[in-house]
């Protein structure tokens, strides 16, 4: 009997036993916190997310990234905590198990600015050692943007353990940011704060640095010096974005105006529908890719290098009908063909709008072509990235063509003396349609980059007309190296301008040096030089 | 003027066209004012204020022909000389608003008012003095073209390269006049005028007075231009025209004719600008617009480029034609009408309508001449007829 009784005893001490270990289990320190959650007070809810993010509980991301998004419920009757996800459905935040739904009385945990900013450093902290690189990344980033001194403690653990190089500097700089803001951070951490920072030389760290407040002199010193050397790295990396925009600026107008410049060059014919070739060129890739949307869906990014060809084919062959047909009835009145080249652009923006509608088409970005990335301080996209090496392309093989070819031989002889030429058996009427349609044809090419940054509208050439006169007219006649140079001197005087005298003064200050350098240099640039010039 | 070289410098055409302009400035704004609104012959006042404008492109045409015909020059932005004309005018219809403005306040125009300017910049001084104004319209035009040409002919930009930068031209000045903080009101330019020298600008009799006043000053343009060009120094813009580098080397200073025309051209553009803002009632910076100064040229050569009656028969035919097609169910196809005027025109009829017909008109008159010969010759036993036809 006693064995019987002490068997007995014993379970009753080991059921004990277990309830008394299982009860702290439920009703631990993450859940109390997370009810906390539903008292409707502020400053309960601080302390909720200080356990919370503290807690290490695999559940703390979920809940800080709902309160964040007021997507976290609390049922103030009976005390329960609900996270709502995006796709409707619900989980109690103490036990992570899935809820049907979440009652009526609950309503969502009410945040103040105060709260905001702990939150986000909560989060912070958080996701400093998750397991994705570029999330890590962006914790470490936010850390140093908020640089509350709550977050010193994950940022260090998370330093300890992180073996990606940028993470780490992501992370140091982080540390830097918090200590420089520490009021208790002895003055060696505060230097070598100051150092990381002006390592990191960009707007950010300059912002930091400019608004630390009062601290020893020491610091308050290097940190003078540091300001005066993120300034002139800020300086010259603004100078090299300036320049990255005036070589994009350039490309899109070598771009434009090489056409013109050949037929210009070779003709003496002012091409007053030359920014139409462009539209139709632009006008080609969105044909080309609504077949491509209707048709083949997955040849998508495969949709420019389908409507170069094309662009080049629909432009080049409506520039040899315009070339037979109008053009060479007026060699030699070159005012009287700008006036039937503008009339003529009157009708195919005319008769574009007409088939097209007046509005913006659009036209999409293949996936190589969109996006961004960064180098050093400045963000290049893709897209101005690819039509500057497309434009250089286009102008190698144009040069090569030119310079190999027989027919780039006959249109250097016809553009230097054209009745020299004829006198030697140059067809020279068949090489001036195959040159109008070349010019057109590399207009359309043109349209086809163009259309990648620009609105596909019935008006796109009007745009660019002036500006490819512009070039053609500054880097001289008759020389390709002479619209490069006055393209990309252009677009780049262009930018340069644009900060200091804003975009449209700097514009018309560009116009009016176009104007009075063509004062100086009637021909231009590179002009051709002799008597056939004069001609 | 003398009275010797008012009837040198007229022939027939110049008679005819002369007279047509004299009694539409005299008729028109008499059968507006005086005849009962339900009579057959009375002219509607939005017709008056229609044809005013016109007028005022018959003038812009004539001073483009004054320069584009006689001495080669063809300026694409000949509309900007028109609009500074009509901004120089417009100023002064700004400044007679005075108190009846949105905010009512006497010295800044509304759009000041509305940029939280507290006072008039420099260049607005003077504009509430019509003499100072109308003085302006010349000035400004004048001058610039003067600065403009001085620099281009003097380095010898011709030919399409001159046509590009005065197209520049035009453009920068758009793009200027369309910034809010340059003082011109913007995109917005100037427009509520009120009156004009103390006259309602809306009233029929104000309108009526105003188409009288194109008209003579369309009359003194064309005798301006007619005096030019049939003076010596006409005959010298004629060479310049067709052979520059050879009068070059006969001695001539062909920069100083070239830039005399030039800003002779801008004046009348201004002045065409300044009696076309009041009828229509605004200015803005679209009068700027590149576009605008190739139309412009495009009624000269439509008219007959180097004939002046020409030019301005062209601006008035093809503006007819615009409100005529852009008002009916024609109206999506008038830019491919206009654009088939420019390429028909220069392919088709390169002297113009004018300029035809009087090739026209002298071909049969040399052939009835030489059809009088030859029969008197015949007469006469002689045969000679075969001559007289190889000439013609």
């Amino acid at each position: 009997m006693p064995a019987h009784l002490s068997a007995r005893l014993c379970s009753l001490a080991l059921s004990l036993f277990l309830i008394a270990f299982a009860l702290p289990a439920f009703a631990g320190p993450f859940e109390d916190a997370v009810a906390k959650f539903a008292n409707d007070d502020f400053s309960d809810t601080e302390e909720a997310i200080g356990v919370v993010a503290g807690s290490g509980n695999k559940l703390a991301f979920p809940i800080i990234s709902a309160l964040q998004d007021s997507r976290l419920m609390a049922d103030p009757d009976s005390k329960k905590v609900y996270v709502t996800g995006a796709d409707g459905k619900s989980i109690d935040a103490a036990t992570g198990e899935a809820v049907a739904s979440v009652p009526d009385s609950a309503s969502a945990v009410r945040l103040n600015n105060r709260l905001r900013r702990s939150v986000d450093a909560a989060l912070g902290s958080l996701t400093l050692q998750s397991p994705d690189l570029s999330t890590r990344l962006q914790a470490a980033q936010s850390v140093f943007k908020s640089h509350e001194e709550t977050a010193l403690e994950a940022v260090d653990a998370a330093l300890a353990k992180e073996t990606n190089r940028s993470v780490k500097t992501a992370l140091g700089e982080a540390r830097a940011a918090i200590l420089l803001f520490k009021s208790d951070a002895t003055e060696v951490e505060k230097l070598e704060a100051v150092a990381t920072l002006k390592a990191r030389g960009d707007q950010e760290a300059l912002a930091l640095l400019t608004g630390m407040g009062d601290q020893p002199t020491s610091v308050t010193k290097a940190a003078a010096s540091a300001i005066g050397s993120i300034q002139n790295s800020l300086a010259i990396w603004s100078m090299v974005q300036n320049a990255w925009y005036g070589l994009s600026l350039g490309s899109v107008l070598l771009l434009a105006a090489i056409g013109l410049a050949i037929t210009f060059g070779v003709m003496g014919v002012i091409n007053m529908a030359h920014g139409e070739m462009v539209m139709l060129g632009a006008y080609t890739t969105f044909v080309v890719q609504e077949v491509i949307r209707t048709r083949y869906p997955g040849l998508f990014d495969y949709s420019l290098l389908i409507a170069v060809p094309l662009a080049f084919l629909v432009a080049g062959a409506i520039g040899v009908l315009i070339e037979r047909s109008i053009i060479r009835f007026l060699y030699g009145r070159p005012l009287e063909t700008l006036l039937a080249t503008w009339g003529l652009s009157l009708v195919l923006q005319q008769a574009v709008r007409t088939m097209f509608g007046p509005t913006n088409r659009e036209v999409g970005n293949p996936s190589w072509m969109s996006g961004a990335f960064e180098l050093g301080q400045i963000t290049i996209t893709y897209n101005r990235l690819w039509i500057l090496l497309f434009t250089l392309a286009v102008f190698a093989i144009l040069l090569a063509m030119l310079r190999y070819t027989a027919l780039g031989l006959e249109m250097r002889a016809v553009t230097q003396n054209r009745r020299m030429a004829a006198s030697m058996g140059i067809a020279t009427s068949r090489v001036d349609a195959l040159t109008f349609g070349l010019g057109s044809g590399i207009a359309g090419i043109a349209g086809v980059a163009l259309s990648q940054i620009d609105n596909v509208s019935p008006n796109l050439g009007q745009s660019y007309i002036i500006d490819s006169f512009m070039v053609v007219v500054f880097g001289g006649v008759g020389n390709l190296w002479g619209t490069l140079v006055g393209a990309f001197t252009l677009g780049i005087a262009n930018k340069f301008l644009e900060p200091v005298a804003g975009a449209v003064l700097g514009k018309i200050a560009i116009l009016v040096l176009i104007i009075l350098f063509i004062q100086k240099r009637p021909r231009g640039l590179f002009a051709l030089k002799g008597r056939a010039v004069e001609a | 003027m003398t009275p010797h070289m008012l009837t040198r410098s007229l022939d027939r055409s110049a008679t005819i066209f002369l007279a047509i302009v004299a009694a539409c400035g005299i008729l028109i704004p008499l059968s507006n004012l005086l005849l009962p609104a339900n009579s057959f012959l009375q002219v509607p006042t939005y017709l008056v204020a229609l044809w005013g404008k016109y007028v005022c492109y018959a003038i812009l045409a004539l001073s483009i022909d004054l320069i584009w015909g006689y001495c080669g020059i063809l300026s694409l932005g000949h509309g900007a000389f028109f609009a500074l004309g009509g901004y120089a005018m417009g100023m002064y219809l700004m400044r007679q608003i005075g108190t009846r403005g949105v905010y009512g306040n006497p010295i800044l125009p509304d759009f000041m008012v509305f940029l939280n300017w507290q006072k008039l910049p420099w260049y607005w001084y003077g504009f509430d003095m019509f003499w100072f104004a109308a003085l302006m319209v010349l000035v400004v035009p004048g001058l610039l073209a003067f600065c403009f040409g001085w620099l281009a002919f003097r380095s010898r930009v011709t030919g399409v390269y001159l046509s590009i930068i005065t197209q520049a031209m035009t453009y920068a000045l758009l793009l200027a006049f369309f910034r809010n903080d340059f003082g011109f009101g913007g995109n917005n330019g100037l427009t509520d005028f009120k009156d004009i020298l103390g006259f309602n600008v809306q009233a029929e009799g104000t309108r009526a007075a105003l188409f009288a006043l194109s008209c003579l000053a369309l009359i003194v343009g064309f005798l301006i231009c007619r005096a030019i060009v049939s003076s010596k120094l006409g005959k010298v813009l004629i060479a310049v025209r067709d052979a520059e580098s050879r009068t070059r080397f006969l001695g001539y200073r062909v920069e100083s004719y070239k830039l005399f025309v030039f800003t002779v051209s801008a004046c009348m553009a201004g002045v065409a600008g300044a009696l076309y803002v009041p009828q229509v009632g605004i200015i803005n910076p679209s009068e700027f617009a590149p576009g605008n100064s190739i139309e412009a040229v495009i009624w000269v050569a439509v008219g007959g480029r180097g004939t002046l009656v020409g030019a301005a028969l062209g601006a008035v035919v093809v503006n007819y034609a615009k409100t005529f097609f852009t008002s009916g169910v024609l109206a999506p196809y008038w830019l491919f009408m206009l654009g088939a005027l420019f390429i028909l025109v220069t392919l088709l009829l390169p002297k113009g309508i004018v300029g035809t017909f009087n090739a026209w008109w002298d071909q049969s008159k040399e052939k009835r001449t030489a059809a009088a010969i030859a029969s008197a010759a015949a007469e006469d036993g002689v045969t000679e007829p075969k001559m007289a036809e190889e000439r013609s």
